[in-house]
């Protein structure tokens, strides 16, 4: 199949039907409404059921029985509906139940705007809900990209019995970029004997996160935090741009990497060794291609769409090195190419502290 | 010697943990009961509320999902959803389905979600103590209503069983209690019934269960089955709410 046309949020609703979900719970909320919409039109198509819930909260909760019934299943909404959200995911990664959850970012807190923003990273990779549990989370920086680890999204949440989430944003979401489906065949998930099914001929099956036995749930935490450990060693993607000599080097995902990436080219244009670490999980965070530039680069300067999120584990990663600089445009707004050069210079030329 | 009784198939061996004079262990029995005369235990998947009913699942030998609190009719539905051939039901109280879960409920029942859902009504808290309950009758004492349930303060009892009625993807609905034997016999008669609705792909069904709480309301068990009688049924009048389609009453 060839490359075709098409907006983010299409794309990541026929990603997903290529990975193999099956099941789309959500709630309407701008600027992620063409997944749903994508969905309700593709789902029975494929033998499928999209069904528009009363809330995120049912939504999600809908989500937590289709994925314990045995389906890949997904969700999808924006800021203040993944907040409302989080309970569920909590449930599901203290249950260990497979799911994908896209957040298509939008300006915050509150109510905030419908603009793009990169504010809800801390929510993402930290958690996000009550308890200690990770998601995996993907930051894409392209169409393509989105398409790509949406299909690798629903292998990963069940090689791992893990919620995973596709951290975009509102432009993300909204730009159209030619993408290409490598997937041909509609993927299957695995055998899944822990699953709902109607106990025939074996014992009962039980989806809880409930261990009201304190030793009991001590060692859950314990088998969880083995299990994140593992992605941790595994799973952490980022791409390199131009580092290997970089005197400054830049840090930022998804939209904002793009930008950056267009900053470097400019800078080494006019003869500044800068490059880019862009992650592409957020969480495991890429954090020795961070360390190891702290060896040579003499400062780091991270960029996002927030008042600086991404920014505290790139300090981690950096571990007191090297100076790492935050530049950051918040409320919907992004960052431009000469904003942000002029803050590459503004560092290099005050001389690295 | 000839075993006339015994555990229902469907039931564990588990000691249950419910309090000494609460009928939430006869509810679970009848739900045994049931799914064995059904013949549906290896067709059902349970779905556990957040409350005093949360360890349901040790006591019912069926798949089961603990579901977060009041969301037990969203769970169901996504397991309904995967498995459409499958007897997919919710145990879930009064603060779980008439407070915090009332969206769910709702709109289950408005999209004739061809689930059951059993309704624990004993109108009050008692895993977290005895407070308040959307079910506390007027005057009730609880621990946040120390003078008694008013009115004019804090509103009045959540009748759930004659909202779901009038809602069109409701198939069936009805309200038992289970404070005497003939009381007993009924409901069981009635939570089968709802079983059938959804085997028969009827839409929606619900049962809402008048069930004691003696520690939590202060009284012995004797006491606490005529406090029921007296307090509870005049304000939650048994008796089926609709049936095949037609709203009752």
């Amino acid at each position: 199949m060839g490359k075709v046309l098409m907006k983010g949020n299409e794309a990541v609703a026929e990603a997903a039907v290529l990975g193999g979900c099956k099941y789309f719970f959500g709630y309407p909320i701008t600027p992620q409404n063409e997944i749903p919409e994508y969905m309700a039109r593709r789902l029975p198509e494929v033998g499928g059921t999209f069904l528009q819930a009363e809330s995120e909260i049912s939504a999600i909760n809908m989500v937590f029985g289709a994925s314990g019934s045995g389906a890949r299943v997904m969700t999808s909404s924006s800021g203040p509906g993944i907040s409302l959200k989080q309970e569920g995911i909590s449930y599901l990664a203290g249950a260990e139940l497979p799911c994908v959850i896209v957040n298509m970012v939008r300006g915050g807190p509150g109510l905030g705007n419908i603009g793009p923003a990169q504010s809800d990273y801390f929510q993402a990779t930290r958690g996000g809900g009550h308890g200690d549990y990770r998601l995996i989370v993907f930051g894409p920086a392209s169409v393509q990209e989105l398409v790509d680890v949406t299909i690798e999204a629903f292998e990963l949440a069940d090689r791992y019995r893990s919620p995973v989430m596709i951290l975009g944003d509102g432009i993300l979401g909204q730009m159209m970029e030619p993408v290409e489906f490598k997937t041909a065949k509609i993927k299957e998930g695995p055998d899944k004997p822990w699953a709902t099914t109607g106990a025939k001929g074996r014992k009962r099956n039980l989806i809880t996160s409930l261990y009201i036995v304190p030793e009991e749930l001590e060692k859950h935490c314990l088998k969880l935090k083995a299990k994140y450990d593992e992605i941790s060693a595994n799973e952490k993607r980022y791409e390199s741009y131009f580092t290997d000599d970089a005197e400054i080097v830049l840090a930022a995902y998804g939209t904002t990497a793009r930008i950056c990436k267009a900053v470097v080219d400019r800078a080494r244009e006019d003869g500044i060794k800068a490059g880019l670490i862009r992650p592409v999980t957020l969480w495991p965070f890429p954090d020795r291609p961070f360390n190891e530039a702290a060896d040579y680069a003499r400062a780091f300067l991270t960029v996002e769409m927030s008042n600086g999120q991404m920014v505290d584990d790139v300090r981690l990663a950096v571990n007191g090195k090297k100076p790492v600089y935050f530049y950051g445009r918040t409320g919907g707004i992004v960052p431009s190419k000469a904003e942000i050069y002029a803050e590459v210079r503004k560092i290099l030329e005050g001389g690295a502290r | 010697m000839e075993k006339v009784f015994t555990r229902p198939k469907s039931m564990t061996d588990k000691p249950m943990h419910f309090c000494p004079g609460c009928t939430h262990g006869v509810i679970q029995r009848l739900v045994a009961e049931v799914i064995d005369e059904l013949g549906i235990q290896e067709d059902t998947i349970a779905v556990g509320p957040v409350g005093c009913a949360v360890f349901c699942y040790d006591y019912w030998d069926v798949d089961f999902h603990q579901a977060s609190h009041g969301r037990a009719p969203a769970v169901a539905t996504g397991v309904k959803r995967v498995h459409p051939d499958k007897v997919v039901f919710t145990l879930q109280g009064d603060g779980d389905i008439a407070a915090i879960g009332t969206t769910e409920i709702i709109h289950a029942a408005a999209r004739g979600e061809k689930i059951t859902c059993l309704f624990v009504n004993n109108s009050i808290y008692g895993m977290t103590g005895g407070q308040m309950a959307p079910t506390s009758v007027l005057s009730q004492k609880t621990t946040t209503t120390p003078a008694g349930r008013d009115k004019n303060q804090i509103g009045y009892p959540v009748k759930l069983t004659e909202m779901l009625a009038v809602l069109d993807g409701t198939a069936y609905c009805a309200r038992v209690s289970v404070h005497n034997p003939a009381n007993i016999l009924k409901a069981k008669e009635v939570i089968r019934k709802a079983f059938e609705v959804q085997l028969n792909k009827e839409g929606f069904s619900l049962v809402e269960i008048l069930s004691t709480c003696p520690t939590n309301w202060g009284l012995p068990p004797v006491e606490a089955v005529k406090w029921l009688e007296n307090n509870m049924i005049p304000c939650f009048p048994l008796g089926e709410y609709k049936v095949a389609g037609e709203v009752q009453r």
